[in-house]
């Protein structure tokens, strides 16, 4: 079981409020991702629900217990960090034997479920190695070997892919899920990324400066983002967000498009037209962006791969008129 | 860079430092040696026959020279358990924030830049002295009998007067090193329901054994010659009780002229450090590889 709650959670380092005041459900067996910009607070929230930094006010409920002040091995959370935080003079077997060490559970019991944590984790053949002699992605498995044997309420991730080559990372967002699927453990993963966090997230929760902007399922997310920042930092490439004379004439005062939302064609008679600037060809897709359209500086279309224009060129836009989203002048949605 | 013509020109260039140093070393030594094999006298100049092994056979049946052995491992042993020990303490809390900390950390390296000499002065006339010492002040203020500490302790009061002046050392050394400890360790052993204890004992002190073994072996080097205490505090007695081998070729040497016996001495103490540097090298090669 692990249903976490946050109830009217603060933090403030000093004069600074970290964390204005917050409330937030994740329910158990969930997935959830915080995402936000670096600085947004997103790590702090994480480590407040580990334990690792106390909360100004507020209360932290895990399955219906209050947790606030509880250290943070009586919370029963295991933590993935960053750095993973392996301890280099032991071996993996004795690093993923740690926690259990530590909570006395019998040897018997430690090795059949270190044997079982290195099947998974395709560990086995490693056991023996110090972290030291260990990729990146052997390690960050050490470091999710050491958090399962724990058997732990909830899963606590902090940018654990962003020390990983891009390659890798993905194979590695697959394995997390995976685990995920198959353990059924709430789990709760910060990123940066938004790739990672629709890709994982059962529940995404995007935060600026402390605040939650918005919290639903990457599909919510991506059809009906609450305003502007949600919308800006959810989706890749970016959502196309114009103001002024374009905007008014849809009735709002920021509107915005996802570049896969605007088809291309005859500048003649469409909608919108511009130059092309640079082409970036995926092979699948090709991204133009496009210069001088009386919208923004830059706006992104994403084209099918056999699609070709050149640079300089002049092309047609067609938005997908019930695609657009539209949002008032505090930047919040009109629905 | 490393071409052959390049490796060999650096080879050249820096010979003459190399042939220098190897002369500073190697002269002194080849004289020690030499002068370990003549009866050379300051009390009978003119004559220093050839002696072959007498020198070495009288240093070594010297009734004194077993005292000082123990003594040298007593001083060396003692003071670096309680600089270790002691230097561990104080990187433990000196690590912490805490108002002040540049002050107090300059305040905790200060012994380590008084003069040997200057520092056993101190210790001898404002602190052991039974009479006028602080100590002795402390025990009579409380009717106790004030100890006279280098008639009746007095090895263990040298050992406490170097061991304050190296304390610093060992602390600054130990301190760096427990800085460099990632955070995140300490965090992960702490979610992984480690206490203090735990944590000090699986995750800082495997991490300061580095540490540890530098400032080992860089006491010990010092340690062994320990002298300027000696001479300042108790002349090496009552007795023979805090003589150590430095002490001892000082004796031979300067106290009783016999240049011969006590550089028969000096190559024994070469020897001894020698012995006690392999097996320091050993232990730390096997802490570097990790």
């Amino acid at each position: 079981m692990g249903r976490i709650t946050l109830e009217k959670v603060t933090k403030s380092f000093g004069e600074v409020e970290v964390i204005p005041p917050l409330d937030l459900t994740i329910e158990d067996g969930e997935f959830a991702v915080f995402v936000g910009p670096s600085g947004c607070g997103k790590s702090t929230l994480l480590r407040l629900i580990a334990g690792l930094e106390d909360t100004t006010s507020g209360h932290i409920r895990i399955d219906g217990e209050d947790a606030t002040d509880l250290p943070p091995a009586k919370r029963g959370l295991a933590m993935v960090f960053q750095s993973y935080a392996l301890y280099p003079h032991m071996s993996v077997r004795k690093n993923i034997a740690f926690p259990m060490k530590m909570a006395k559970v019998p040897e018997d019991e430690q090795n059949r479920r270190i044997e079982q944590a290195a099947k998974a984790l395709n560990l086995t053949d490693y056991l023996d190695r110090r972290p030291g002699q260990l990729s990146g992605g052997q390690r960050q498995r050490v470091a999710i070997g050491r958090a399962i044997v724990r058997e732990p309420a909830a899963f606590l991730f902090d940018e654990p892919l962003s020390n990983l080559d891009a390659a890798l990372r993905v194979g590695m967002r697959l394995e997390i899920s995976e685990l995920h699927k198959r353990l059924a453990t709430t789990m709760i993963y910060v990123t940066h990324d938004q790739v990672e966090a629709m890709t994982m997230a059962d529940k995404i929760v995007v935060l600026r400066a402390g605040n939650i902007e918005q919290v639903g399922s990457p599909l919510e997310l991506y059809k009906t983002p609450r305003n502007t920042f949600v919308a800006g930092f959810i989706g890749s490439p970016k959502m196309n967000l114009f103001e002024g004379a374009e905007a008014d004439k849809l009735g709002a005062h920021t509107a915005g498009v996802r570049p896969e939302h605007i088809e291309v064609g005859d500048p003649a008679s469409a909608y919108w037209s511009g130059t092309v600037g640079v082409a970036e060809h995926l092979g699948s897709d090709t991204f133009f962006h496009i210069h001088e359209t009386g919208l923004a500086d830059t706006i992104t279309v994403r084209a099918p791969g056999d699609v070709d224009y050149k640079h300089g060129d002049r092309i047609g836009l067609n938005p997908r008129m019930d695609m657009i989203h539209k949002f008032d002048q505090q930047g919040l949605r009109i629905q | 860079m490393s071409t052959k013509a390049s490796r060999s020109a650096a080879r050249l260039m820096i010979s003459p430092a190399v042939v220098l140093l190897l002369m500073w070393m190697i002269v002194p030594l080849v004289m020690t040696v030499y002068f370990s094999f003549l009866r050379y006298n300051l009390l009978s100049p003119g004559a220093t026959p050839w002696a072959g092994w007498e020198n070495y056979y009288w240093f070594i049946t010297d009734p004194s020279f077993n005292d000082a052995i123990w003594n040298t491992l007593a001083l060396v042993g003692g003071i670096l358990v309680i600089t270790v020990v002691g230097g561990i303490g104080f990187a433990l809390l000196l690590d912490r924030p805490m108002f002040g900390t540049g002050v107090i950390r300059i305040m905790v390296i200060a012994p380590f830049f008084v003069m040997p000499t200057v520092s056993a002065l101190v210790w001898k006339n404002m602190f052991f002295n039974p009479v006028n010492g602080i100590f002795g002040n402390i025990a009579t203020s409380l009717g106790l009998q004030p100890i006279d500490f280098f008639a009746e302790i007095p090895l263990l009061s040298i050992i406490f007067i170097v061991s304050w002046m190296w304390l610093p050392f060992a602390t600054l050394i130990l301190l760096t090193a427990l800085q460099s400890l990632d955070q995140e360790q300490l965090e992960a052993a702490e979610m992984d329901g480690a206490s203090w204890s735990s944590r000090f004992w699986y995750i800082m002190l495997p991490h300061l054994a580095r540490a540890i073994t530098v400032v080992i072996l860089i006491q010990t080097i010092f340690l062994l010659s320990v002298f300027a205490e000696i001479l300042v505090t108790t002349n090496g007695g009552p007795g023979t009780a805090t003589t150590n081998l430095t002490y001892l070729i000082y004796v031979s040497s300067l106290l009783q002229f016999d240049v011969g016996m006590g550089s028969a001495g000096g190559v024994f103490a070469i020897i001894l450090a020698n012995i006690v540097a392999i097996f320091l090298m050993r232990m730390i090669g096997k802490n570097l590889d990790a």
